[in-house]
């Protein structure tokens, strides 16, 4: 059995590749951020001041760093922006998609199954570009014109859901939340819908034996039985939402230092800003606005790989109880 | 079934009659959120289709973008040039891990291997623009590229890609590999004349699934491939490359019609081609269960 398998050997080495390359970004990150790690320290995470200083005048020397006067770089508003808008989207996407996996495995007619199933399946596949278009045209006109009065005009008593104590264009919080909420249903939707079709017939019939109605069944039934594949699949869409680039980045409204007052406000997610923000950061002469950036990829790349181990372990441990 | 166990009987006490009523309305709530979802999606495939289709004409397809004017020539030959470029740096790799997670894969190695996969697969895009931004862009001094775009958009698709080919090979019965053993083939010969190909329409519907993602990319191209209004003159390194997806993003933004007629334009050609293979793929999947 010690005979050298050069077939297989070369298959791993293949293989192996994969591990590489994530080890290649974090090292890659990591070095190319440390300095802007070193200077910014734990200001990093917690200040709400984004500011690449005088671009004009000569360097500075500032915590043993040489950066342009008057930098600083604190990115608290853009994690805000990322987790307010994520969370917003699953709490929009959950209901919706529970509902339609629901929907798609029980009361749907059998024989356009297949066809509603493959719409929802759709949805995920369209590039974010082309959210991000139709949000601009379709989606942000909506929120400006009908959505927000509508929100100000039922809950608008609480400071939280005034248009007026926002800029009302539509471009905001709410209009990026939907974008992404619509964006991660399907991941929900399909991983419940599987859930549901692995559910045993015996469970069903138990129910149905004891007088539930058809809803019973399915909502009080099978659903408990598919509750940890459930978290797991909102988890993964956590995953997809936080890392979310140029959906986002098109409806979001492009905010630069504040934390969104109202759900109407401009904001900007920690993705969305390093793709806006390198044009502005190149002409920094001392280099520590693009190490800054890179220090916020590196951030939300382990914010994204937390939240998907996470993910991962919930939705394997059911599949496994379900085998087993 | 169903319709039997929801008929309302004609007499009823006030808590069965409760319970009917939440069984039409939660039905109802439940088809209302399929709609949410469906209906978004019929309205952007219109919108899409009737505002791109207008601006279909000849020039489109036979002049290249001036400024914010023009045709689609330099950004559809880029982006072909982009995805087939990552699909010959892609396919090879991705589908080699893919025999080795199945074929091999009973290990620990592979368990870590399949677990980085779908770690690699859930980073953000922008995240491995940025990388390859400081490695290849700078760090190689290969300035904004076509190679640096394609390997990019490569390193996204390989985990998904190994992914698909280990779930092909694994539906591919063991007595085939056995029967082959037992004829004295080696493992090469298994792998790639016994089970791949009888595993190849899967593993072609990786990688069909890969292009469609490749072709629908933004974020870590616009750090990778830059843009150019020209042609692609064929330079692999230290020359920007037009693609689809940047039209969409940036001409939306531009104030005249033209711009939106064109920025529609290259949504509609990256939608015909993302549906076009994921309906195809999901038909001819459905046909041979």
């Amino acid at each position: 059995m010690s005979k050298v398998k050069p077939f297989r050997l070369t298959m791993a080495a293949v293989a192996l590749l994969i591990p590489l390359a994530l080890a290649a970004i974090v090292f890659f990150l990591a070095r190319y951020s440390w300095q802007a790690i070193g200077f910014n320290g734990l200001r990093f995470l917690w200040t709400i001041n984004w500011n690449l200083g005088n671009l004009y005048g000569n360097t500075v020397m500032r915590h043993g760093y040489e950066v342009p006067p008057g930098a600083n770089y604190g990115i608290l508003a853009f994690i805000v922006g990322t987790l307010f808008s994520s969370f917003l989207a699953i709490l929009f996407a959950v209901p919706v998609s529970v509902g339609a996996a629901m929907f798609l495995s029980e009361k749907a007619p059998a024989r356009m199954r297949p066809w509603l199933t493959m719409l929802v399946e759709l949805v995920a596949v369209v590039p974010s570009v082309v959210f991000g278009l139709w949000g601009i045209f379709v989606l942000v006109p909506l929120i400006a014109n009908w959505i927000s009065p509508a929100i100000t005009a039922v809950l608008g008593f609480m400071p939280f859901f005034n248009m007026n104590n926002s800029t009302g264009s539509g471009y905001g919080l709410l209009a990026a939340s939907i974008v992404l909420a619509l964006m991660i249903t399907p991941i929900i939707t399909t991983t419940l819908y599987d859930a549901l079709n692995q559910v045993p017939r015996e469970l069903r019939e138990s129910a149905y034996a004891l007088g539930a109605t058809h809803f019973e069944v399915v909502a009080n039934t099978m659903l408990p039985t598919a509750r940890v594949t459930l978290i797991g699949g909102i988890v993964l869409a956590l995953g997809r939402a936080l890392g979310e680039t140029m959906a986002v980045l098109m409806v979001s409204g492009g905010a630069l230092n504040y934390l969104p007052g109202t759900i109407f406000t401009p904001i900007s997610t920690m993705a969305a800003f390093i793709l806006s923000q390198l044009d502005s950061a190149l002409q920094d002469p001392s280099n520590m606005a693009v190490k800054s950036l890179a220090e916020i990829a590196l951030v939300l790349f382990v914010i994204t790989v937390l939240v998907n181990a996470v993910a991962r372990l919930l939705v394997r441990r059911t599949i496994n109880a379900r085998n087993a | 079934m169903p319709a039997m166990h929801d008929a309302m009987p004609a007499r009823l006490n006030t808590l069965e009659r409760r319970r009917y009523a939440t069984n039409i309305a939660g039905w109802g709530l439940c088809t209302l959120a399929f709609l949410l979802i469906a209906v978004p999606l019929l309205d952007l495939v219109l919108t899409v289709t009737l505002k791109g289709a207008s601006a279909f004409s000849v020039a489109l397809f036979t002049t290249s973008t001036n400024g914010v004017t023009g045709g689609l020539q330099n950004a559809i030959i880029g982006t072909l040039v982009l995805s087939l470029g990552s699909l010959v740096i892609a396919a090879p790799i991705g589908i080699g891990a893919g025999i080795y997670l199945s074929e091999y894969g009973s290990n620990r190695l592979a368990a870590t291997v399949r677990f980085l996969a779908d770690t690699l697969t859930g980073t953000p895009s922008i995240v491995l623009g940025y990388f390859s931004y400081i490695t290849m862009v700078i760090g190689l001094g290969w300035k904004f590229s076509a190679l640096a775009g394609a390997i990019t958009l490569a390193i996204m698709v390989v985990p998904y890609l190994a992914r698909i080919t280990e779930l092909s090979l694994q539906r591919v019965p063991t007595s085939m590999r056995e029967a082959a053993y037992a004829l004295g083939a080696r493992d090469h010969t298994v792998a790639s004349r016994i089970v791949l190909a009888a595993a190849a329409p899967g593993v072609i519907t990786g990688v069909l699934l890969s292009l469609a993602i490749s072709v629908g990319e933004t974020a870590p191209l616009i750090y990778t491939a830059g843009w150019s209004n020209y042609l692609w003159t064929g330079k692999l390194t230290n020359e920007p490359i037009g693609y689809l997806t940047y039209v969409i993003w940036t001409f939306i933004n531009e104030p005249n019609p033209q711009s939106h007629a064109l920025a529609f334009a290259a949504a509609l050609l990256v939608m015909l081609v993302v549906l076009a293979i994921n309906i195809g793929v999901r038909m001819v999947m459905r046909r041979d269960p």
